[in-house]
C-alpha cells in the first residue's frame, strides 16, 4: 500500500471549499451578528458598556411606552379581522360564483398589491383628513352639516387603510385554499339536502379555515411590523404605536439599548406566531386541500351575484379606486385642494419630480443602486447556500444551520432588522452608518429569505448528475457551476431578481432607521416630505415608485412566462 | 495488467454501511458488472470509483496509482474516466455536437480535431445526422446514444455506467445492451456497469459481480455465476430457481421425496450434514409414468398443484409427496398435464447446485 506524497495530498483536496467557507462568513456578518448585538446591546449600558437591566427598565417604564405596546395588538387584531371581512368573501365570490367582471376585481386587487402601504396611506389623508379631506368635503358640500365626520389621524381610521393594503395576503391564501375545494365534496353536502349558503358555510369555508387563520396571523404580524402608516398616521393623532415608539427612541440622542430591549416583544412574539402558522397551514388534517380533486362548477348567484360584485367593488374602492385617484389627482394638479379642473392640470409636479429635483433624482438613483446590490447580494449568497445544502458539500446538520440562518430574516421584523443592523455597524471595528452600504446589507438580509425559497427550487429543478457528468468528464465543479448550472439557472433567477427588487425598492421599515442624508432612497424621501405637507410631491414621488414597480413585474411576468414555456417543451 | 484494484474498500454513511470490505480488480479492456437489488451498494461502489464519495477504509488504485483511500480522494475530474448517467445527464443548453465535444474541449484538442473526433464518434453511435438538435428534441434512445458517445469520445481510462438502460423501454433496452457491448469490443474500454437487471448483465458482461449487503458474493464469468451460483442469494438473484434442503446421512442425501448419491451432487470438500441445494425449473422435467433408470437421472412421485401456460413453456408448480413446498418446472410446450394429475418428477443430478 502506497502512502501519499504532500504533493499528491495538495492534489487531492477539492479548492472549491474556501466559497462556501465565505459564504458562511457572509451570513454571520448578515444575520448572526446584528441578530447578537441587538441582544447584547439590550443589557448595556449606553456609554460604559456593562452590563445592565436598565434599559428594559427605562423601555417599560412608562404607561405611555405600554400603553404603544397595546395600542399595536389593538391596531394588530382588529385590522386582521378587518382583512379577513375583506378578502375571505372576494376569495369565495372569486373562486367559487359566477359573479361577473372578475377581471376587473383581479386587476384592482393586483393594484392594490402594488401600492406601497405608505403611499395609501398618504391617499387616505387625502381622502379622510380633517376639514380638508376630499369624503369630509363632499359630505359638507351635500348636507350642508359644519364639519365633515371622518378623521383618519385616529386608531379607527389607522386600522381601515391597514387593513386596506394587507387584506390581499388573505385573499390570496384564501383563494388558493379554496381553488383547491372540489365540486363534488360540496355536492355530496347538497344531495344530502343542504342549499347553497347552507353548504358553503358548513363544508366550503371550513375547508378553507386553516388558510385563512394562517393569513390571519400573516396579516396581524405585518400590521404590529408596519411602520410607514402608523408614522404618517397616528403621530398626528398623538398617539404610538411600538413601531413609532421604537422610531422615537432613535430620536436624537439614539438610545439603541432601550430599543433593542423595546424591540424584543415584537420579535418575540413574531417567532411564536411564525411557529403557530406553520403549525395551523402545515397541518396534515386537512387532506382535501392537497388534491387536484375532480370537477369545479362556479356556484350560480342569480340575482345575487349584483351584491357580492357591489361588495367586491366597494372594498376595492376603499382599497385602489379612492386612494389612486386622489393620488393621480394631486400629482397632476397644481394645488390638489383645487379639484379636479382642467385649469389645474399640470405635469410640472413629475417633471420636477423626475427630471428637476435634486433630492429626488438622488433617491431614485439610490433606491436603484441600492435595490439592486442588495437584490444581487442577495441572490448571490442564497444560491451559494442552496447549492451547498442541495448538493451536500456540507454535512446535513451545518447544512440546517445554513439553511435557518439564511431563512431567519423572515421572522425577523424590519424595524428589528434595522436596530440590530444599527448596534452591529455603526461602531469600530466595522462602521457602515452614514454609507449606503448598511442599507444595501440591511435590504439584502431583509430578503434573503425570498430569494432563498426561489434559489432552492432552482437548484432543486437540476439534476446532480448533469454537474457529474461534467465532472467525470474532467471539468472542476467550477467549471460545472460556469457551463451548466448557470445558464439553465438563469432565467428563474431572473425572476427571482424582480421578486427581492421589487419590496426593495419601496422598503422603508429598516431604511429609515439607516439612512443618512447622503443615501435616502424614494420611500425615506416621501416620509420625510409628508410633515411638509407638500402633497402635490408626495403623490409624485409615489407615482414614480409605482410606475417603477409595474414595470419591474411586467418584466418579471415575461421572464417567468418563458421560462414556463420552456419547461413545457423540454418535458 | 491490473487496470482497476479496489482493496478492502468500504463504506459507511452514519451507522449504516453501504460497502463493506469489498475487492474487485479488473483487467485492461474488461467489463465488469456490478449486478444486485437496489439497496446492495453497487451505485455506492461506483461512485467511489468515480471520486464522488470518499472510502472510509480500503483503496482504489488506477493503473497501480493510489487515487482513493480514506484520508485523500483524487477529485473526480483528475481521474481521467467517464461515467454515464441514470438520467443520462446530457446538458439541455447545448446541441448534441456540444455535448460530445465538451470533454475534448475540456483537454485543450484543438478545434478541427475536435469536429473530426465527434463527428466521427456520433457516426459510431448512429447520431450523425443529428449533430445540431438540442436534448429536448431527442427520444430517450438517442439521449442515451449521445451520453455514450459523449462518454467514449475523451478515450477514458474507465467507463463506468450507472443504471444506464433503466429509463428506456423494453424493446429499445434490448437493443441497447447490445450496442453497449459492440462499444465495448470496437474501443476496448475498461468498463464498470451497474445494473439490477439480470439479463442486461449477462448480455454485456465478461464478468459479473453479485453484491449484496455491501459485499460481492459470487464473481466469475456470465455462465459459471449462472450454473454454479454457489449461495442462495446468488440463485436466487439470477434467474428463478428451486430451493431444496436435504440431510447428508449414509453416503446419500435425503431430500423430502427423494434422495440421491453424495457422489452424484457436484461440489468441492466434504458434504456438511446439512445440504441446501438448487434446481433450476429447467433441469427437472414431468413425466406420466416412471421412464426406465438412467445415470444422473432420479425420479419421484408428485401432484401438479397449478400450471400456467405462456406460450413459450409451461410453468408448473408440483408437490412431491411428503413435501409441503411446490417446486417450480418449467416444461416444453406439448408436454400437456393436468391439475391433481399424480407425475413422475425427473431430476438432473449434475444440474443440482450445492449451496454455502
Amino acid at each position: 500500500m502506497t502512502k501519499l506524497a504532500l504533493g499528491d495530498r495538495l492534489r487531492h483536496l477539492d479548492k472549491s471549499s474556501w466559497v462556501w467557507l465565505l459564504a458562511i462568513a457572509i451570513l454571520l456578518f448578515l444575520v448572526v451578528n446584528p441578530f447578537y448585538r441587538l441582544l447584547l446591546v439590550s443589557f448595556e449600558h449606553g456609554e460604559t458598556g456593562a452590563f445592565t437591566f436598565a434599559n428594559y427598565l427605562t423601555a417599560y417604564g412608562r404607561s405611555r411606552y405600554i400603553d404603544a405596546l397595546l395600542n399595536s395588538l389593538t391596531l394588530g387584531v382588529l385590522s386582521a379581522l378587518l382583512c379577513v371581512v375583506f378578502g375571505v368573501p372576494m376569495a369565495w365570490a372569486l373562486s367559487r360564483t359566477d359573479m361577473p367582471a372578475k377581471g376587473l376585481i383581479w386587476v384592482s386587487i393586483l393594484g392594490t398589491f402594488i401600492i406601497p402601504p405608505y403611499l395609501g396611506a398618504v391617499g387616505w389623508i387625502l381622502l379622510a383628513g380633517p376639514n380638508a379631506g376630499w369624503l369630509n368635503r363632499v359630505i359638507v358640500e351635500l348636507f350642508g352639516v359644519e364639519a365633515g365626520p371622518f378623521n383618519i389621524y385616529s386608531m379607527t381610521g389607522l386600522v381601515i387603510v391597514v387593513a386596506c393594503y394587507s387584506f390581499p395576503y388573505v385573499f390570496v391564501f384564501t383563494k388558493s385554499a379554496l381553488d383547491l375545494v372540489s365540486s363534488e365534496m360540496e355536492d355530496a353536502a347538497s344531495v344530502l339536502g343542504a342549499s347553497n349558503l347552507r353548504t358553503t358555510l358548513s363544508i366550503t369555508l371550513p375547508l378553507a379555515l386553516p388558510a385563512i387563520l394562517g393569513a390571519f396571523i400573516l396579516v396581524f404580524l405585518e400590521a404590529i411590523a408596519l411602520f410607514g402608516s402608523p408614522a404618517l398616521l397616528a403621530l398626528p393623532g398623538r398617539f404610538h404605536v411600538v413601531t413609532t415608539q421604537l422610531w422615537q427612541f432613535f430620536e436624537h440622542p439614539p438610545r439603541v439599548g432601550v430599543a433593542s430591549a423595546y424591540a424584543m416583544p415584537l420579535l418575540l412574539i413574531t417567532v411564536m406566531l411564525y411557529w403557530l402558522q406553520r403549525r395551523i397551514t402545515h397541518r396534515k388534517g386537512y387532506v382535501a386541500l392537497t388534491g387536484k380533486g375532480g370537477e369545479r362548477r362556479p356556484i350560480p348567484l342569480g340575482k345575487w351575484k349584483w351584491v357580492v360584485l357591489g361588495y367586491c367593488l366597494a372594498v376595492c374602492t376603499l382599497s385602489f379606486f379612492m386612494p389612486m385617484t386622489v393620488i393621480l389627482q394631486a400629482a397632476l394638479s397644481k394645488a390638489w385642494g383645487r379639484g379636479f379642473s382642467l385649469d389645474n392640470f399640470t405635469l410640472q409636479n413629475l417633471y420636477f419630480t423626475i427630471f428637476e429635483n435634486n433630492l429626488t433624482q438622488t433617491a431614485t438613483l439610490n433606491t436603484f443602486l441600492y435595490a439592486g446590490s442588495a437584490s444581487v447580494i442577495a441572490i448571490a449568497l442564497a444560491l451559494c447556500i442552496s447549492y451547498v445544502v442541495n448538493r451536500n458539500l456540507v454535512g446535513p446538520r451545518i447544512g440546517s444551520v445554513l439553511s435557518f440562518l439564511t431563512m431567519a430574516p423572515f421572522v425577523i421584523p424590519g424595524i428589528v432588522l434595522a436596530i440590530g443592523f444599527y448596534a452591529a455597524y455603526t461602531r469600530p471595528p466595522l462602521v457602515l452608518y452614514g454609507t449606503g452600504w448598511i442599507l444595501i446589507f440591511a435590504f439584502a438580509t431583509r430578503f434573503l429569505p425570498i430569494a432563498f425559497t426561489n434559489s432552492n427550487a432552482a437548484i432543486r429543478s437540476i439534476n446532480p448528475e448533469l454537474e457529474d457528468a461534467v465532472r467525470t468528464l474532467g471539468g472542476t465543479r467550477f467549471t460545472a457551476i460556469r457551463s451548466v448550472v448557470a445558464p439553465l439557472l438563469k432565467r428563474s433567477l431572473a425572476g427571482a431578481f424582480i421578486l427581492v427588487f421589487i419590496p426593495a425598492t419601496r422598503e422603508l421599515s429598516a431604511a429609515i432607521f439607516l439612512y443618512s442624508i447622503n443615501t435616502q432612497v424614494l420611500s425615506v424621501l416621501l416620509f420625510d416630505k409628508s410633515d411638509e405637507g407638500n402633497f402635490e410631491m408626495l403623490a409624485s414621488i409615489g407615482l414614480v415608485l409605482v410606475l417603477i414597480t409595474v414595470a419591474l413585474i411586467l418584466i418579471g411576468f415575461r421572464l417567468m412566462g418563458r421560462d414556463f414555456m420552456l419547461r413545457r417543451s423540454s418535458s | 495488467m491490473s487496470k482497476l484494484v479496489l482493496r478492502n474498500i468500504s463504506r459507511t454513511f452514519g451507522s449504516f454501511t453501504a460497502v463493506d470490505d469489498l475487492n474487485l480488480t479488473l483487467n485492461e479492456g474488461e467489463l465488469v458488472s456490478l449486478l444486485g437489488p437496489s439497496g446492495c451498494g453497487k451505485t455506492t461502489t461506483l461512485r467511489m470509483i468515480a471520486g464522488f464519495i470518499p472510502p472510509t477504509g480500503g483503496t482504489i488504485e488506477v493503473d497501480g496509482k493510489l487515487v482513493s483511500s480514506a484520508g485523500s480522494c483524487l477529485p473526480p475530474e483528475k481521474r481521467q474516466m467517464s461515467m454515464i448517467f441514470q438520467s443520462y445527464a446530457i446538458w439541455p443548453n447545448m446541441t448534441v455536437a456540444e455535448n460530445v465535444a465538451f470533454g475534448l474541449k475540456l483537454r485543450k484538442i484543438d478545434p478541427g480535431e475536435i469536429r473530426r473526433r465527434v463527428d466521427q464518434i456520433l457516426e459510431v453511435v448512429q447520431m450523425g445526422a443529428l449533430g445540431d438538435r438540442y436534448p429536448a428534441e431527442l427520444s430517450g434512445g438517442q439521449q442515451q446514444r449521445v451520453s455514450l458517445a459523449r462518454a467514449i469520445v475523451v478515450k477514458p481510462s474507465v467507463l463506468l455506467l450507472d443504471e444506464p438502460l433503466s429509463n428506456l423501454d423494453a424493446n429499445l433496452r434490448e437493443e441497447m445492451r447490445f450496442e453497449i457491448r459492440r462499444l465495448h469490443d470496437e474501443f476496448k474500454i475498461t468498463m464498470v456497469y451497474v445494473t439490477h437487471d439480470q439479463a442486461e448483465a449477462m448480455v454485456t458482461s465478461d464478468r459479473i459481480a453479485v453484491m449484496n449487503k455491501g459485499r460481492i458474493e459470487r464473481i466469475d464469468v456470465p455462465f459459471e455465476v449462472y450454473r454454479r451460483p454457489e449461495t442462495r442469494f446468488v440463485a436466487g438473484f439470477i434467474g428463478r430457481t428451486n430451493f431444496l434442503d436435504g440431510r447428508h446421512e449414509n453416503g446419500r442425501v435425503q431430500f423430502e421425496g427423494f434422495s440421491v448419491p453424495v457422489d452424484a451432487l457436484d461440489h468441492d470438500g466434504p458434504l456438511p450434514a446439512q445440504v441446501h441445494v438448487s434446481a433450476r425449473p429447467q433441469s427437472l422435467h414431468l413425466h406420466h409414468s416412471r421412464p426406465a433408470d438412467a445415470p444422473d437421472r432420479c425420479y419421484a412421485a408428485a401432484v401438479v398443484q397449478r400450471r400456467a401456460y405462456l406460450g413459450e413453456y409451461w410453468d408448473y408448480h408440483v408437490v412431491l409427496q411428503g413435501a409441503t413446498e411446490p417446486l417450480r418446472v418449467t416444461a416444453r410446450p406439448q408436454e400437456v398435464f393436468q391439475v391433481g394429475e399424480q407425475v413422475q418428477l425427473e431430476i438432473d443430478t449434475r444440474q443440482l447446485t450445492v449451496l454455502r
